[in-house]
């Protein structure tokens, strides 16, 4: 056995159980920090598949930017645990069955048939200057054009769609706007030099040298 | 002694060049502390530490010794294991994303074609430990300290990745080595003056997401005690700090690297090619990296703490919509060769 194979096997075994604990754990944010786990360790195993683009971007986008999002929204919020799990069996058939037909489709999708052994020829191995990332790019900007564009233009609705969703105008909440405050300018918003006539000098009596305490502190 | 290198594992001869990378980090990011200490002390027309060896040179030492020898307080109720992993997630990424690092022409742990988008991604992971310190610890002020930090590393992140969208399309590469080449000439060719607002960017962006002054609300004293680290102590408090130092740097040695020409000697290579130090070499990327290093300093002993608001707006309203019309100008740069960066 290789090491890239022992790699493998260290990789997808520890990949497998972080799944397993991500459906798990009681507490959501160790489950979504065993998500994280899962996502790093298939990266590694795409960088083992040679893919380091696609193994680099998955830690980028998902574990750098998606989870943290998830993390900070769970974080935030109060799971009661115990009510989540009181139905349990009551919606195991239910479960059990989605799961059974999602099983189904995920084989006949992505069997033998289609992607068994036979039908890909075993990829060769590439020479040393060959960069994943241009071929890529060659690929999504020529062939893959169109796709790509229309994939593009789903998620700028899918963001519009969010941010009209949860762009409520309160009339009653105060808040500062940074932008008005920051174009406040010196002289005629903030701040008015006064000119204060000068008070004559006062010249100290001798017998007041050493003040009380009290008159001290008045300044 | 080549010979003797040569039939070492290969897994040996990584290692030891880890060791010898690492080390020397290790006790720049202790001499950094110092240096944070004296500069600002005379900023503020203090002298600084000067008590531990001769003129203070001992104090990031004695400090060290200090931080091994006091106890690491778990606080009750906080998630133990999660509460010691947090430091290291900091640390742990400050630290590998040095591996694709090239120091001088050839000098390199890992030369890896998308050196630039390892470095991104790191970068990037540094955000957990903050995150779930603040959430082990199970304490109001590490709680708000995360959130406050989760929420600018995001915001800072997507300028951050951008301005080096600008640096790819300029160099054409994704490697490191490649984009210090690319800058080849002599001070008017470094990617700074065509990048003018990326760099910027970038290097702002890049103090932000270290968590300092003036963006350092994850910690704010003054608000917040001190933030997502609030129960730490001994140790696992040592290892933020080094934690945060190194990413300091890296952050002012990418800065160095990608704006600055790396190892490239500022004179035009005709006029000083075998000339001893003023040739291309190590030192002169040493010489940017400090100067950068020397800004963060000053940043924190000039400018006050920024409001949070005005973070998320900076970030958000200012910086992102300038990257994104630069790297069109760049595009457009490249397209039609501008001399001299881009002529043929």
């Amino acid at each position: 056995m290789g090491f890239e194979k022992v790699l493998f096997y260290v990789f997808a075994g520890i990949a497998v159980i972080a799944a397993a604990m991500v459906i798990t754990r009681r507490n959501p944010v160790h489950a979504v920090l065993y998500l994280v786990l899962t996502f790093v360790t298939s990266a590694m195993l795409w960088m083992l598949l040679e893919a380091e683009f696609l193994a680099i971007v998955l830690v980028l986008v998902y574990v750098g930017a998606v989870m943290v999002l998830f993390l900070f929204v769970v974080m935030m919020l109060d799971i009661d645990v115990a009510a989540m799990r009181a139905q349990f069996v009551r919606y195991l058939p239910l479960g059990l069955l989605i799961a059974v037909i999602m099983l189904v489709e995920i084989f006949l999708v992505l069997g033998p048939d289609t992607f068994g052994l036979e039908q890909f020829a075993k990829p060769e191995a590439q020479p040393v200057d060959y960069s994943n990332t241009s071929e890529l790019g060659m690929v999504l900007y020529t062939v893959y054009m169109y796709p790509f564009e229309i994939a593009a233009v789903i998620l700028l609705v899918a963001i519009v769609a969010a941010i009209r969703l949860t762009l409520r105008r309160r009339p009653d909440t105060k808040y500062q706007d940074p932008s008005q405050q920051v174009r406040v300018r010196k002289g005629p918003d903030r701040v008015r030099v006064v000119k204060v006539a000068a008070e004559p000098r006062v010249v100290p009596a001798k017998a007041q040298a050493t003040p009380a305490p009290s008159e001290a502190e008045v300044p | 002694m080549i010979a003797l290198w040569d039939s070492l594992p290969v897994v040996i001869q990584i290692l030891l060049k880890i060791v010898v990378l690492l080390g020397p980090l290790m006790g720049l990011v202790a001499y950094y502390t110092l240096a944070e200490r004296k500069v600002i002390g005379y900023m503020q027309i203090r002298i600084g530490p000067n008590r531990v060896g001769p003129r203070g040179l001992l104090q990031p030492i004695a400090d060290a010794v200090k931080l091994m020898f006091k106890e690491i307080v778990l606080p009750t109720e906080a998630n133990k294991i999660l509460f010691l992993i947090a430091p290291m997630l900091t640390l742990g990424p400050a630290l590998a994303a040095w591996a694709v690092f090239p120091f001088d022409e050839g000098l390199v742990l890992a030369d890896i074609n998308a050196g630039l988008l390892y470095i991104i991604a790191l970068t990037s992971l540094s955000v957990y430990g903050v995150i779930i310190s603040g959430w082990a610890s199970n304490s109001k002020y590490g709680f708000l300290g995360a959130m406050r930090s989760a929420a600018q590393m995001v915001a800072y992140e997507i300028a951050m990745g951008f301005a080096l969208v600008g640096v790819l399309v300029a160099a054409g590469s994704l490697n490191l080595g490649d984009i210090v080449r690319a800058q080849e000439g002599s001070l008017l060719t470094w990617f700074w003056l065509p990048l003018l607002p990326l760099f910027g960017i970038y290097f702002i962006s890049g103090v932000a997401e270290t968590n300092r002054a003036p963006f350092d609300v994850a910690e704010g004293e003054s608000e917040i005690v001190a933030g997502f680290h609030v129960e730490y102590s001994g140790m696992a408090f040592a290892v933020f700090f080094l934690g945060e130092y190194a990413n300091m740097i890296l952050i002012s040695a990418l800065s160095a690297l990608m704006f600055l020409g790396g190892w490239l000697s500022p004179l035009p290579a005709a006029w000083v090619d075998g000339i001893f130090l003023l040739d291309d070499g190590f030192h002169w990327l040493v010489l940017k990296t400090f100067f950068f290093m020397f800004l963060f300093l000053w940043f924190r002993a000039t400018f006050p703490r920024y409001r949070y608001d005005q973070i998320m707006r900076l970030g958000w309203k200012v910086f992102i919509p300038i990257t994104i019309v630069w790297i069109l100008v760049i595009g457009l740069a490249v397209i039609y060769e501008l001399p001299p960066w881009w002529a043929v």
